[in-house]
């Protein structure tokens, strides 16, 4: 790759736009055959670009505006959707969406972050970064699935817990962690699947489960790209290297065992087509909800449990 | 939001050998807090505390054990865990390169010490964090330490008490440093199913990942003066929220007033304490009566460096005031040095 470009779609884009000039202009045969070329092309171009993606470009492709979010893929995949608001302690938190559905005829529970679309639904959405608030309310619906026994999914998609006051005054710290303890421990089974952004603890503090799925381009990472340049190179700019460094992509998760199996994306990243994006997750998912279902639990707690106790590359030297 | 702190260091560590001086060097100190000039004797005389407004200077995990431990007396375990560079990880400097540098400062593989003897003639499984080492921050190395010290409790049905001083999770392991708040949540998780008792004590600073995972989920979540505890820094919330934060915001006081502690201990006194709710969390009869058939075994056991196996399975949770049956701190404090890394 030549220069590691943030504004890697302008060439699709410049070719759209010359598409869309033809196809105003009145012409003959070969002006549709002129088209059908470009088209062609665009989708050629489409696909060698998200192909060879940087991981600074990958994280944002993550966080695309048009990316499908946890509401989009609940009325993809599921029905019966109802909502559920509140930690029944202080308040209700638009960060996190959570409710109980129907998936292919099984009663199930979800969890996800939930970013918004426009500003001011962006604002309220605190641009999916939970309070404590947030992540107590998951633990209801949590102990509702684990009451009666039906399975839990959960959609990862945020740049963080969000870092704020009465976060912090409220005990965002243990909210996460009671959260994380929570999960490891439930004995129904959770397929946790990351859509965009799996940023830190605020990610995590939904993501233990039987099963850890990542979407091709999305991102799984212990701080922002930014925040690690900041902090370690102590200059913003260096996001990209820090992108690289600390080894963000699915597929760089999937090396390390963090993940079991990486969502392929449509070209040109699930933004592009929502609709196909939930059909090929939703495959996915139906497997591997059948798979981890057959299990006893008291196995598949153990077998979760083991999952996350290997986790980590450590040496060990014997001199006693 | 992870390890901020880092960039706080004002001066290179010393090493272990002269550890005390933490504080810093000469006849006279000046607190960190209050900003008063006070005669260092003064200082380590008081547990290495301000006489003058109560200011705890930070001090090295092997000072915490020593000053923990029935008459300073413990076994190290799982000294042979170091931490490698799974990422080969560099910003401005490679990740190994900086841990071979803390190695040879602080004498440790990682930043967390394990060990086990008797606190008030209860057995306990220690965990002590280290700020000295990479500002006590978690990767794998710690991630594992501490989980096979949750994993020593549950085998053995004794308390865990782990102390925690850490800038949270360590960014030149990316993904894997964020695990281990996932894998020690879990195995806490069995801990508290299992009703054994863990005490977690929350020092000067403890922040991120480490905050919101194992520090927080204590039986019992006690704290220092005037820590600094949190999730996020107060850097990156500053800047979030565009304000300056009130003074004390994220100390042990505020935490307190907000309901995340359940009380602010003195160090002088931490011991004493300690050993008043190891009375309460300790049920010899309880956990007899919810003791599993055989030995709930897991990874940990039989692994671990020089580990102890103790015979009576049954009679560990009692008080006793025989002498262990290993060797004291002194013969443990010969470290096995990890290999060179490529």
């Amino acid at each position: 790759m030549a220069v590691e470009d943030d504004d890697f779609e302008r060439p699709l884009r410049d070719l759209e736009k010359k598409i869309e000039e033809l196809s105003g202009v009145p012409g003959g045969d070969d002006r549709a055959d002129e088209i059908a070329r470009l088209v062609r092309r665009l989708e050629t171009m489409r696909q060698e670009i998200y192909a060879r993606l940087s991981p600074w470009q990958r994280a944002l492709v993550a966080r695309h505006p048009k990316r499908p979010y946890t509401l989009d893929y609940i009325q993809f995949l599921f029905s019966d959707f109802v909502e559920i608001h509140g930690d029944r302690k202080y308040s209700d938190d638009p960060a996190i969406v959570a409710g109980l559905a129907t998936y292919k005829g099984t009663p199930v529970a979800v969890i996800g972050h939930q970013k918004g679309r426009d500003t001011r639904e962006k604002v309220r959405r605190n641009f999916g970064m939970p309070r404590p608030e947030g992540y107590r309310k998951a633990m209801r619906v949590m102990d509702l699935a684990e009451k009666f026994q039906r399975p839990l999914f959960t959609f990862v998609d945020t740049p963080g817990a969000y870092p704020g006051k009465g976060a912090e005054e409220r005990g965002q710290a243990e909210a996460i962690a009671i959260s994380l303890r929570t999960m490891a421990r439930l004995s129904i089974p959770i397929v946790v699947t990351v859509t965009g952004e799996g940023g830190s603890g605020g990610a995590l503090a939904i993501a233990i489960g039987d099963r850890v799925l990542m979407l091709e381009n999305s991102i799984y990472s212990v701080i922002s790209p930014e925040g690690c340049a900041a902090i370690l190179w102590s200059d913003q700019g260096k996001a990209k290297e820090a992108a690289r460094a600390m080894r963000i992509t699915a597929p760089d998760l999937k090396e390390l065992e963090i993940v079991d199996e990486i969502i392929p994306e449509p070209p040109g990243g699930a933004q592009a087509d929502p609709a196909r994006q939930a059909s090929i997750l939703d495959e996915v998912l139906m497997a591997q909800l059948e798979e981890i279902r057959s299990l006893p639990s008291s196995d598949r707690l153990e077998m979760r449990y083991q999952k996350f106790r290997r986790m980590g590359k450590f040496g060990q030297a014997k001199f006693f | 939001m992870d390890i901020a702190w880092f960039k706080k260091i004002r001066k290179p560590k010393q090493p272990v050998e002269n550890r005390r001086m933490q504080v810093p060097e000469g006849l006279w100190v000046k607190c960190n807090s209050c900003k008063e000039i006070i005669y260092k004797k003064e200082v380590l005389r008081n547990s290495n505390v301000c006489p003058k407004c109560n200011y705890h200077f930070r001090i090295s995990a092997r000072e915490r054990l020593a000053a923990l431990f029935d008459e300073g007396r413990y076994q190290e375990v799982d000294t042979d865990i170091y931490s490698i560079d799974p990422l080969r990880f560099r910003d401005v400097k490679p990740y190994k390169d900086r841990l071979r540098e803390y190695r040879e400062r602080t004498g440790l593989n990682d930043a967390v010490i394990n060990a086990r003897g008797t606190m008030g003639g209860f057995q306990v499984t220690l965990s002590v964090m280290e700020y000295g080492f990479m500002g006590g921050s978690m990767g794998s190395a710690v991630g594992e330490k501490v989980t096979r010290a949750v994993e020593r409790s549950l085998d053995e049905r004794i308390p865990l008490v782990v102390i925690s001083c850490s800038g949270g999770a360590r960014m030149q392991e990316g993904a894997l440093s964020l695990m281990q708040m996932a894998k020690i949540a879990a195995a806490l998780g069995k801990l508290h199913e299992a009703g054994i008792p863990y005490i977690s004590v929350l020092t000067d600073p403890t922040a991120g990942g480490v905050t919101a995972s194992y520090a927080m989920l204590g039986d019992l979540n006690i704290a220092e003066p005037k820590a600094l505890i949190g999730f996020a820094g107060p850097r990156v919330i500053e800047q979030t929220i565009r304000e300056k934060l009130p003074e004390g915001f994220q100390r042990s006081e505020f935490l307190l007033e907000h309901g995340m502690l359940d009380f602010i201990v003195e160090r002088r006194e931490m011991r004493e304490i300690l050993i008043k709710c190891l009375k309460f969390l300790v049920n010899t009869e309880a956990l007899a009566a919810s003791a599993p058939a055989a030995g709930s075994s897991t990874a940990a056991a039989g692994s671990s460096g020089g580990a102890v196996q103790d015979s009576e399975a049954s009679g560990q949770m009692a008080r006793s005031r025989e002498p262990l049956p290993f060797p004291t701190s002194i013969v443990a404090r010969k470290q096995a040095q990890p290999p060179e890394i490529r």
